[in-house]
């Protein structure tokens, strides 16, 4: 079983044609599949037999799991596997692009360079996580940037799925993973928290902004032990060029405990991909590490850390959602307004992670056709943002929990369906006026083709007509601001 | 070739029938009855009959301490008062045929790779509960070399994987996902129970073995537990085993 084909020989039906890696788990191969399935394919065949660890069967094993099941932009395409007793082996996608690895040999990188990267890992690390898988060893050699910029996560054997037994939950006394990588939680053992993999998005984001390792590469239990209370080197510390906004995003994926992390990796992206809606705390300040008092507090905190009972991610996910209101900031009502912000209110309560997005949709600014357009564009994309923050004062939201957007389209619904779907959108809020009303034929349109179209749940806020006409009557608007009665079709 | 797992039926006729209608819908070609198919319930006679049936087409039936209690006064001593009065409600409930099949039961049947037992494989006529990883490993290793243990008589779905580590850890399984369990490693399936769920959700549990493509899948099935626990109180039995399926615990 330890031998290994040679090229042009053939494994079920599977040509084989170059030996592209050799490695300590195994020996990966580019293949032309009998089949073919529509883009090119590699085989990946594991080192088992007497004098390999034993434990490589276990991470073949559980490689082949995941990816059988796993689907999506975001990791290798599953085409089969071999027989364990026989011939084992991986077909997957060959994944056409460079590994992250390439900018970290470059490093340090342009912060923007670093938000886009990041921004494609976050998406793709969340959409494992939607789908129950963790991937437990994020590291620049495990990810591929497509030609069109999407990240892809590859090497999948120390992964978890929370529907399937964990192989790998044995080796519990022991740390499994890259040790300049790894979490607290899984220097603890720990293999079930989605947010393992933001802290190691961290270390990779450190990485790539200041060309050093937040906690460097030890290697004894002592050395990796250290970052359960020991915070990194401020990123700023290392190179002022980093912003205070990417600090404080890098900052808070190292947060020795989970719960101080971002709720999700979607929260992570929609961070990096708007950084001036950042709210910069003093952890994105800070040019020292923070004082003795917080690291042995933090100390106290590590020493006594327990493994706690299993979550699924996606359970993890639905506490910290991204939720979008999209306001209609010029035709609004207050009464709409109102019982917008009643469902958003609920939907923010109690101390979940939830993160609030208030959006409006203005019409593209050429449109505007004035003499100096980009005046009257910023004019007016300052007039919704004021609109948007009086909308939200009554939920008295805190900092870091709500940002403002003002988009441009002339198609509202399309630019809030896009819009979600690049920023993994969990739940659209938006107004709907009752049937009947002037305004019903606008909104009916706009409200079908946000449904239709909508990547996630949408809600529909839709008073009845009786409450509309009173409070019409009485409210010339929100913040006095008299409805617009520009019909533009589309304009939220 | 897939193979239907049913344990603790409990006289849960309602339950039973959910369950095989659910397995019929996919796939299911062979039967196993992994003990306790009476007591608590109201309808010994009526789930009798239908195991008799598969019985009759080659399905497994295992023993169960509660079919044991229903033919054997003295097996009941030691329950608990409603399980007491549940058993002896049940004895005077069947019939002759029906006592000699419920006693003519086996305490565990082994079929190639599999062995069939209600409790632990270490006493299967002491009906030891496998509640840990170490009782887990211990049943295992009576199981004579076997690759899966499938069993009952703990209500709560779990199935205990053998890794490389000697100590087998469980998996609390999601409904309906396909298990891959291959038979180089060994497993340990506690299936749940069809007429008695005890984790907090009122549906029926059962489990499908599909021993071609190595995969096991656990089953929640919604059921007309209203109906059972109406029986169930009509026929005078205590209320506690009403209230039980009301609340799936």
């Amino acid at each position: 079983m330890a031998s290994f084909p040679q090229v042009g020989e053939r494994i079920d039906g599977y040509l084989i044609e170059e030996r592209i890696h050799s490695g300590g788990m195994g020996v990966i191969y580019r293949v032309t599949p009998d089949v073919d399935p529509g883009f090119p394919v590699a085989m990946k065949i594991p080192r088992l037999g007497y004098g390999e660890p034993g434990e490589t069967i276990t991470t073949y094993e559980q490689e082949q799991t995941v990816m059988s099941v796993l689907h999506g932009p975001h990791a290798p395409r599953y085409v089969g596997a071999g027989d364990l007793a026989t011939q084992p082996y991986l077909a997957l996608e060959y994944v056409e692009g460079t590994l992250l690895r390439e900018w970290v040999a470059r490093a340090p990188v342009a912060p923007e360079e670093v938000a886009r990267l990041g921004a494609a890992l976050a998406t793709a690390l969340h959409g494992l996580h939607q789908q129950e898988v963790i991937h437990l060893d994020v590291k620049p050699s495990n990810v591929i940037i497509r030609p069109g910029g999407e990240a892809v996560l590859i090497d999948f054997g120390l992964a978890n799925h929370a529907h399937y037994p964990d192989l790998l939950a044995e080796e519990i006394q022991r740390p499994v993973g890259s040790a300049p990588y790894i979490s607290p939680e899984q220097v603890l053992g720990i293999r079930t928290d989605p947010r393992s993999d933001i802290f190691s998005l961290g270390v990779v984001l450190y990485e790539l902004a200041t060309g050093g390792l937040p906690f460097g590469s030890p290697t004894s239990p002592s050395g990796l032990r250290r970052r359960l209370h020991q915070e990194p080197i401020p990123p700023r510390a290392r190179n002022p060029a980093v912003p205070e906004w990417l600090q404080e995003v890098i900052l808070r994926c190292l947060e020795p405990d989970a719960e101080r992390r971002y709720g999700s990796a979607a929260q992570v992206a929609f961070d990096l991909s708007h950084p001036d809606q950042v709210t910069v705390t003093d952890r994105g300040r800070r040019l020292r590490r923070a004082g003795m008092a917080t690291r042995f507090r933090r100390w106290v905190k590590a020493a006594g850390m327990e493994p706690s009972s299993r979550v699924r991610p996606s359970a993890h996910l639905a506490s910290a959602p991204i939720v979008l209101a999209a306001v209609a900031t010029r035709h609004g009502n207050e009464r709409l307004f109102q019982l917008q912000r009643d469902v958003i209110g609920k939907l923010m309560a109690g101390d979940s992670q939830v993160r609030l997005a208030v959006v409006t949709v203005i019409p593209p600014s050429s449109i505007a056709g004035a003499e100096s357009e980009e005046d009257i564009a910023t004019t007016q994309r300052i007039k919704h943002l004021v609109l948007l923050k009086h909308w939200a004062e009554p939920l008295q939201l805190p900092l870091g929990k709500v940002s403002f957007h003002v988009l441009e389209g002339s198609d509202a619904a399309a630019t809030l369906v896009d819009y979600a779907r690049v920023n993994g959108v969990d739940h659209i809020v938006t107004g709907s006026a009752p049937p009947g009303l002037p305004l019903a034929t606008v909104w009916g349109t706009f409200a079908t083709k946000l449904v239709g179209e909508a990547p996630c749940t949408v809600t529909l806020i839709r008073p009845s007509a009786a409450q509309v006409a009173s409070a019409s009557a009485a409210d010339p608007g929100p913040a006095g601001h008299p409805p617009d009665d520009d019909l533009s079709p589309g304009v939220v | 070739m897939k193979l239907a797992l049913f344990a603790d039926v409990h006289s849960n006729l309602e339950a039973l029938q959910a369950c095989l209608e659910h397995a019929r819908l996919g796939g299911a070609e062979e039967y196993a009855f992994l003990g306790d198919l009476v007591g608590y319930g109201a309808d010994p006679e009526a789930v009798l009959e239908i195991v008799e049936g598969h019985a009759r087409g080659g399905a497994v039936v295992v023993r169960g301490n509660h079919d044991e209690a229903a033919v054997d006064e003295r097996k009941a001593e030691g329950m608990n008062a409603a399980a007491d009065a549940a058993a002896a409600w049940t004895r005077r409930r069947l019939s002759a045929r029906q006592r000699d099949f419920l006693a003519g039961l086996p305490f565990t049947v082994r079929r190639d790779e599999v062995l069939f037992v209600h409790g632990s494989a270490a006493s299967p006529d002491q009906f030891a509960y496998v509640t840990d990883p170490r009782a887990a490993g211990i049943s295992l290793q009576a199981a004579g070399g076997a690759s899966y243990v499938f069993c009952g008589h703990v209500h709560e779905p779990v199935l205990y994987y053998l890794g490389a580590a000697s100590r087998p850890l469980p998996f609390r399984p999601v409904p309906g996902v396909a298990i891959p369990v291959p038979r180089h490693r060994r497993w340990l399936a506690i299936v749940g129970s069809v007429g008695q769920p005890r984790d907090g959700n009122t549906a029926a549990a059962y489990a499908m073995a599909d021993l071609e493509r190595r995969t096991l899948t656990f089953h929640r099935v919604p059921y007309d537990w209203s109906g059972a626990a109406g029986k169930i109180l009509a026929a005078g039995l205590p209320e506690r085993l009403a209230v039980r399926l009301r609340k799936g615990e």
